[in-house]
């Protein structure tokens, strides 16, 4: 029986680097209702294909069919569903100089992260994780007054 | 050889064997307007309207089986063309509609007569493309036309800058085409196909479920061998009318929101539905959750979104109609008919109690009398288009189809003004047959600028309509949801649609009775030129049966006594 529970999904999915090739994805995902948490894409090297990786969610229903849909595509080469894989994203954060910043420091280091560069008035920090380990340190962080944070988007390869 | 963009599409068309476009011209296409005047190897029909060219490639493609082209220019040209690539996506249609565009300089500068194409056709095409060097014209075009006919069929748009339209390049066409990421998978797993077979062998009461993509995969004639060699029977979509011959034992009748009360409950009382190039549209199932209920589903599609898209597949087979079925036929012993013989009877039984027909009751003429008396009197002589409304679901009803590409409407946009221009598409596709439009008074004013086209052309159209003064489909609605509440949907003031059509040159009836409408007909057809037959029918008759939007298939209106005016 098809379910209607709604879950999160990572889909790659591998297309021709040509122009307008990401509109046709991502008005795809607007045109019939689809979600997206967040979407990367970066070339493959040495080839004419760029990944994308997207986060959506919908039901198993949905996914199936935003999976069929994205391989309708003319460039669309392949497209994975996630099931096992190994996720990470990266945030950028930006905070004051007043702040603590051996704190701050030894935080970031717990999330595959450091202090990346310091300015007159403020510092900027990388950390690197999971998903959901960046979204736990942007939720313990917030006590350190950040003023900006950037987050690049999930990024994931099937183990 | 080295030619400029523009000689290029010209020799495209022609190594493609194109023998009729479509088109208007304008500013950004007249490079390549410029060489359709130089050449003599196809025909060019010059349309009223740019949305009428495209529904005549498609009326041209869905008779012919080939792909419909059309020619456009940028800007307003290119707008007026969206409804009929919207329209050729929904339903399927073979198609290479070639837009011009603003100089690749001028782009992106709102310089004049410019759109953004291809953003606009991304969503209502199978593919797009604009093209920004000569260079990749050949490719360009070839991949085109292969796109456009090749798995589930659709509408491709090109777009081209008028300065590489003269630009001059080498033009070779003798290339392979090398599409790495679209291979549509035409085969079928035979596994699959076996097991399908062995549930057809056990179920009960087995149901063909026949769609419109046996019609584009050319597969009709194997599908009626196959019903025939199983005895199971079968109901047709709106998109599959003449893929059974109307007069065949097992054909019971359209189904869905204005299907037969015996279709209807064959499909709620099926144990497995046997789907063929069917994509469980809405207009077909009515409530999801009630959709035979209680039966497998063996879904053959080329598509595999369609599959378990809205209807969950027991047996899901990807792969082109025929192959499947040419398949299935080697397996059809396995099947005893004799098995079914109950469950034929038992819907004879629906067939009887509920026929599908119409009581004669009114002073004016009824308008499913003038489907079926142009059934008796043109019969397999006829291809059929319609436009939209009632009367394209009383043609759907009651005409007597008999081969497949007999029938040419618009299915899943519903697009009024859809049947003249496709009509004259038609007409230009197969020049032997007769072509009729049933239209209403409604839809046929929009695009009946397009008597100029059939005139000029000698396209002898003859548009057959059904004059309600209403907006009928949906005054339908108004009076059975809508407490009767008519709203901008009365069409008592009209033209003269007699005078309107002797205006551009061909001819006119008004018809009143069967004895007119009998030589009106056949005076049109002796005459062989654009027609007009208004025919004046009662007003306010109903399709029916219905199913209400949202309800289940076996929860139909029935044919009802005459509404009070
Ligand atoms: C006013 C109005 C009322 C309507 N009422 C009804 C109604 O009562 N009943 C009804 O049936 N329709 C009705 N329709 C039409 C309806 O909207 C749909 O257009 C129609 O039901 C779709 O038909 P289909 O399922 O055969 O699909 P099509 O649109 O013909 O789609 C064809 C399917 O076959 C697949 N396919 C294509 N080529 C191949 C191939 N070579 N091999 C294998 N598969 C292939 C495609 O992927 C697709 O899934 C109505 C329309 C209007 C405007
Ligand atoms: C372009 C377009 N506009 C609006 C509609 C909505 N619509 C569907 S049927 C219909 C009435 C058609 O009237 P007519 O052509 O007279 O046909 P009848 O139903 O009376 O037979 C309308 C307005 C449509 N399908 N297409
Ligand atoms: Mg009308």
């Amino acid at each position: 029986m098809i379910t209607e529970n709604s879950e999160r999904r990572v889909i790659s999915v591998i297309v021709v680097n040509e122009a307008s090739v990401l509109s046709r994805i991502t008005d795809l995902f607007s045109g019939r209702g689809y979600n997206i948490t967040s979407l990367t894409v970066a070339p493959i090297p040495e080839s004419r294909y760029s990944r994308l990786t997207i986060v959506t969610s919908g039901s198993v229903r949905v996914i199936e069919q935003i999976t069929k849909q994205l391989h309708k595509l003319i460039p669309v080469l392949r497209v994975y569903e996630h099931a096992d894989l190994v996720e990470k994203e990266m945030a950028l954060i930006k905070f004051p100089l007043s702040e603590n910043l051996s704190d701050i420091s030894t935080l970031c280091a717990a999330y595959n992260g450091k202090i990346v560069n310091v300015g007159e008035n403020v510092i900027i920090a990388m950390v690197a994780d999971e998903p959901v380990r960046i979204e736990n340190f942007l939720r313990v962080i917030k006590k350190y007054n950040p003023k900006e944070i950037v987050r690049s988007g999930a990024v994931a390869l099937e183990r | 050889m080295q030619i400029s963009g523009a000689q290029m599409v010209i020799e495209a068309l022609i190594a493609e064997g194109v023998d009729t476009i479509f088109g208007y011209p304008g500013g950004a296409i007249m490079n390549v307007y410029d060489e359709i005047y130089k050449q003599n190897k196809f025909h060019h029909i010059l349309n009223r309207h740019e949305q009428a060219s495209v529904h005549a490639a498609e009326g041209y493609a869905k008779a012919s089986g080939k792909v419909g082209v059309a020619l456009i220019t940028s800007g307003p040209g290119f707008t007026n063309a969206v409804t009929g690539l919207a329209d050729a996506y929904m339903d399927s249609i073979p198609l290479v509609v070639i837009s011009g565009q603003v100089p690749m300089s001028l782009i992106g500068t709102d310089a004049f007569q410019e759109i953004d194409a291809v953003g606009i056709s991304r969503s209502c095409t199978k593919h797009n493309y604009l093209v920004t060097d000569a260079k990749d014209l050949p490719r360009v075009l070839k991949e085109a036309f292969y796109i456009a006919a090749s798995g589930r069929p659709g509408p491709v748009h090109v777009d081209i800058p008028k300065d590489v339209t003269a630009q001059i390049e080498e033009f070779n066409y003798d290339i392979e085409i090398n599409l790495e990421t679209y291979k549509p998978n035409v085969k079928g797993n035979t596994r699959q196909i076996k097991k399908a077979m062995e549930a057809i062998a056990k179920a009960r009461r087995p149901l063909f479920y026949l769609g419109g993509g046996i019609i584009n995969s050319n597969a009709a004639y194997e599908v009626r061998e196959l019903v025939h060699k199983t005895g199971i029977p079968a109901v047709e979509t709106f998109m599959a009318r003449g893929t059974l011959s109307y007069d065949d034992d097992l054909l019971i009748s359209m189904l869905g929101m204005h299907g037969s009360y015996a279709a209807n409950m064959a499909m709620s009382e099926t144990d497995l539905v046997i789907g063929l190039g069917a994509r469980f549209d809405d207009r077909v199932t009515g409530k999801l959750s009630e959709f035979a209920k209680n039966a497998g589903v063996i879904h053959v599609d080329i598509d595999p979104a369609s599959i378990s898209k809205l209807v969950n597949a027991d047996f899901p087979i990807v792969g082109d109609i025929k192959n499947v079925v040419l398949e299935m036929l080697g397996l059809s012993d396995l099947i005893d008919a004799d098995k079914y013989k109950t469950w034929r009877s038992n819907i004879k039984n629906f067939d009887e109690l509920h026929p599908l027909t119409f009581h004669e009751d009114s002073d004016r003429l009824k308008p499913q009398w003038v489907i079926q008396r142009v059934g008796e009197l043109l019969g397999d002589s006829a291809n059929i288009s319609t436009d939209v409304g009632q009367h394209q679901m009383w043609a759907a009803q009651f005409y007597p189809f008999t081969r497949p590409r007999q029938w040419i409407s618009s299915g899943g946009l519903g697009t009024m003004g859809f049947g003249f221009p496709a009509a004259i598409g038609v007409k230009a596709a197969t020049p032997e047959k007769i072509s009729i439009n049933f239209t209403g008074d409604g839809s046929i004013l929009m695009n009946c600028q397009e008597l100029m086209t059939a005139v000029e052309q000698k396209l002898p159209v003859i548009n057959i309509i059904l004059n309600n003064n209403f907006l009928g489909m949906v005054r339908q609605w108004q009076t059975l949801f809508y407490d009767k509440r008519h709203s901008e949907t009365d069409l008592s003031v009209q033209p003269d649609f007699v005078k309107l059509s002797e205006a551009f040159g061909g001819i006119g009836y008004r018809v009143h009775t069967k004895e007119e409408f009998d030589a009106a007909l056949k005076d049109a057809v002796e005459k062989n030129v654009v027609a007009f037959i208004e025919v004046l029918v009662e007003r306010f008759e109903n399709v029916m049966p219905m199913v209400p939007s949202g309800g289940s298939l076996f929860n139909m209106m029935l044919l009802e006594k005459k509404e009070k005016k």
